[in-house]
């Protein structure tokens, strides 16, 4: 038992530091802050810095044009990208379709896919639910049928994550109509620009733009952006989810969240003294970095795990299961600590210049309000304890 | 970073768990725990041989382990067990007399058995507010004030006392044979003692000892984070087991997603509590340490009365009896919280890191 880094790691720590100070623009890490939407040309400002770097495919081995980073490589550089604010890497291209390419698309694919996620020339979203198929997403009913060198395909997808922004998407259809309905997916890649996809917005909860309804009305696709094989589709979908889970702890969001909500009640005043001298207050704040403490251990010791095997476990369940909880738990904490002054809705006050709140919190409410997601997003916190119900209790 | 055991302290690990298994097995342990002495002299005396009073004190004082991660190792194994040997008292008082350079080769050995005396009835873990004194008496000391929970003081041999000599704490050394002892067994089993001083002989250990005090109470702390991270783990693998092979309904419980997502809820908040424990026992030799096994102690409180209460609720009835171990495991998950500081002391404590 060892948790300290090593000289090595230590050292890298200080260079990813050392590159965030000098390379992370003041307007892009105010922007985060803020915590509002990030503009296209932002998010793809700091991935361009990243792709120079060679440090935007995090997660990809050296072969493949990546850093060949350790998962303790990995730990360091999100925990210091959230403590510089620096934004969160658009995940679908670089850490969902990257790896699936590597481990199951051809030669042709490697060369034409991986170089445009590399170099953040194109931006990947992805079609995997569909308003029939959440959390059963085997049920998916988008087909596409052959015809010729092409397939087409009819149907809906929706919870799109900036697909607003992407000129490709990668998709999970249905090309076998009979059978057990895993059976008959594949895994096909599709330019948006083809003919027949219209996006349409879905706006959420806090009132903001991010995920998206795509509809494919006879859509030709030509039968070689299918990856693996037809009807492998499944354990594609499910490669790849176990690759979004890796990073689903959020340790890095949740330690600078508690920074935030802990320099927030320093400065809010209540009943006459600082809101963080509040003996409830502050049993709340310290409940939860309680448990962020023991989830920065268990997310280490996961990714230990991971290291050593080669692959990610199903015990990363737990990871999304009490990770997304706790980040939920200190933007609710946000949100309260500012009292009436979390209402106003960003953008409505006549005034613009008259602040209600510390800087850096305008968002907070909204930001409480849309990370309620991150339980549900991704398998939601339900189906997480089924994987584990059937993986680890064996039940 | 590492996660594995070192090999030393796996064979240690493995030892204990098989020496308990086949010689401390719950019906040999409910027969030790609940009647005085409240443990097992005998096995006391076998333990101690294989080694677990010298796994708790570093080389310099004649053991052979005394790390964080060694402490947690032993009272892991002692917890998935549910062995109610005095071991805590061992592990504390060896970090006392640690602190006064004394020699520790009684305890190694087995020979003497220690229990420590910190808290009192209005003084449970707020240690600064103790009312019991010392004054200069012939060659040594008298006390007088009354200990409470000495954990281990039914049958020890020597008990090492915190008192206030003139205002700064002071740790002193008690002969049980000299002093007012009244023993009695706990819910959970084992035993632990209520010492009375009345101008009660006594050597001076340590003066000014408030750190040494601390360091034992963090060490003490970790122990019973341990303890409770082996019981957890046993109580989950019989519920798990449980929830396979009862039936109702026609089929077994285990099918059912209402139980299904409360079990795996708490193979979540086990492996927090797990992670968590090695955080403090990374930390106990550190600077942090106070505030890192604080935070553990708390976390620990919290799952391991969940995990009892839980499973009781899960197996129905039957955990509700005397024959079934989850009830006696239960309820040392449950009684631990309160042993060195409950969860909203802990709580409390990690509060104190915000005051700037």
């Amino acid at each position: 038992m060892d948790l300290s880094y090593s000289p090595e790691e230590i050292a890298f720590e200080e260079e990813v530091r050392e590159f965030l100070k000098t390379n992370l623009p003041d307007h892009i890490a105010t922007a985060v802050r803020a915590g509002g939407e990030l503009t296209a040309d932002l998010m793809q400002e700091w991935h361009r810095i990243l792709s120079a770097k060679g440090w935007l495919a995090t997660t990809w081995p050296k072969e493949y044009g990546g850093p060949g980073w350790t998962p303790v490589q990995r730990h360091i550089f999100e925990v210091e990208c959230n403590r510089f604010n620096a934004p969160r890497i658009v995940p679908f291209g670089l850490a969902m379709l990257g790896p699936v390419i590597q481990k199951f698309g051809n030669d042709r694919q490697k060369k034409e896919v991986l170089p445009g996620i590399l170099s953040a020339e194109d931006w990947w979203c992805q079609g995997y639910s569909e308003p029939g198929a959440g959390s059963d997403l085997a049920s998916l009913k988008t087909r596409a049928e052959r015809d010729g060198d092409h397939y087409v395909i009819n149907g809906q997808k929706t919870w799109t994550t900036l697909g607003q922004f992407a000129n490709k998407i990668f998709c999970l259809v249905r090309t076998k109509f009979d059978g057990k309905p895993q059976e008959g997916i594949s895994f096909v890649l599709v330019d948006l620009d083809t003919p027949g996809i219209e996006m349409r917005p879905i706006r959420l909860i806090e009132g903001g733009y991010e995920v998206n309804e795509v509809f494919f009305t006879d859509v030709r696709v030509p039968v070689e952006n299918l990856v693996g094989e037809e009807n492998q589709g499944w354990t594609i979908a499910k490669f790849l989810l176990t690759h979004e889970r890796t990073n689903i702890a959020g340790v890095g969001s949740s330690m600078q969240a508690l920074e935030e909500v802990k320099a927030l009640a320093r400065k809010v005043r209540r009943n006459g003294r600082p809101l963080i001298e509040d003996p409830l207050f502050a049993a709340r704040i310290a409940q939860v970095e309680i448990d962020l403490e023991a989830m920065k251990i268990t997310n280490l010791r996961m990714l230990f795990q991971a290291q050593k095997q080669g692959y990610p476990g199903p015990e990363t369940s737990i990871l999304k299961i009490k990770g997304t909880v706790i980040n939920q738990e200190l933007r609710d904490l946000a949100r309260r600590a500012l009292g009436p002054s979390a209402a106003p809705f960003p953008g409505s006050i006549t005034d613009g210049n008259l602040a209600l709140s510390p800087p850096d919190t305008a968002n907070s409410a909204a930001r409480y309000f849309n990370n309620r997601k991150t339980s549900i997003f991704g398998g939601s916190n339900e189906i997480q304890r089924n994987i584990l119900t059937k993986t680890m209790l064996e039940l | 970073m590492n996660f594995d055991l070192t090999e030393d302290r796996q064979m240690l690990a493995d030892t204990l768990n098989r020496y308990l298994a086949e010689q401390y097995g719950i019906e040999t342990r409910n027969a030790a725990a609940y009647e005085a002495p409240f443990h097992d002299p005998e096995k006391w005396s076998e333990m101690a041989e294989l080694g677990i009073a010298g796994a708790l004190v570093p080389e310099e004082q004649g053991g052979f382990g005394g790390a964080g991660f060694d402490i947690a190792v032993v009272f892991e194994a002692l917890g998935k067990g549910l062995c109610p040997e005095p071991f805590l008292g061992t592990l504390m008082a060896a970090r006392l007399l640690a602190a006064a350079d004394a020699d520790l080769e009684a305890l190694v050995s087995g020979e003497t058995r220690y229990a420590v005396g910190l808290g009192e009835i209005d003084a449970a873990y707020d240690l600064e507010n103790v009312a019991t004194m010392a004054k200069a008496s012939g060659d040594g000391y008298a006390l007088n004030g009354r200990k409470s929970a000495v954990y281990g003081g039914q049958d020890a041999d020597v008990i090492l006392v915190l008192a206030k000599l003139g205002d700064a704490p002071a740790i002193f050394s008690v002969e049980t044979s000299a002093a007012n002892v009244v023993g009695y067994g706990m819910i959970d089993g084992g035993g632990a003692a209520e010492l009375l001083l009345e101008d009660t002989p006594a050597q001076l250990l340590l003066e000014n000892a408030a750190g040494a005090v601390q360091d034992a109470v963090n060490a003490g702390r970790l122990a019973l984070c341990a303890e409770a991270v082996g019981a957890m783990g046993t109580t989950y693998e019989v519920l798990v087991d449980y929830l396979k092979t009862r039936k109702q309904f026609g089929r077994p419980i285990g099918t059912f997603q209402v139980l299904q997502h409360r079990t795996v809820d708490l193979l979540t908040e086990i492996e927090q509590a797990r992670s968590i424990t090695i955080s403090a026992a990374a930390s106990l030799d550190a600077e942090d340490a106070t505030l890192k096994v604080a935070m553990a102690k708390n976390l620990v409180g919290r799952a391991a009365r969940l995990v009892a209460e839980e499973a009781i609720q899960m197996h129905g009835g039957i955990a509700m009896t005397w024959e079934y171990s989850v009830s006696h495991y239960g309820k040392r998950l449950v009684m631990l919280d309160a042993q060195l500081g409950d969860t909203d002391q802990c709580l409390g404590e990690v509060m104190q890191s915000y005051a700037a």
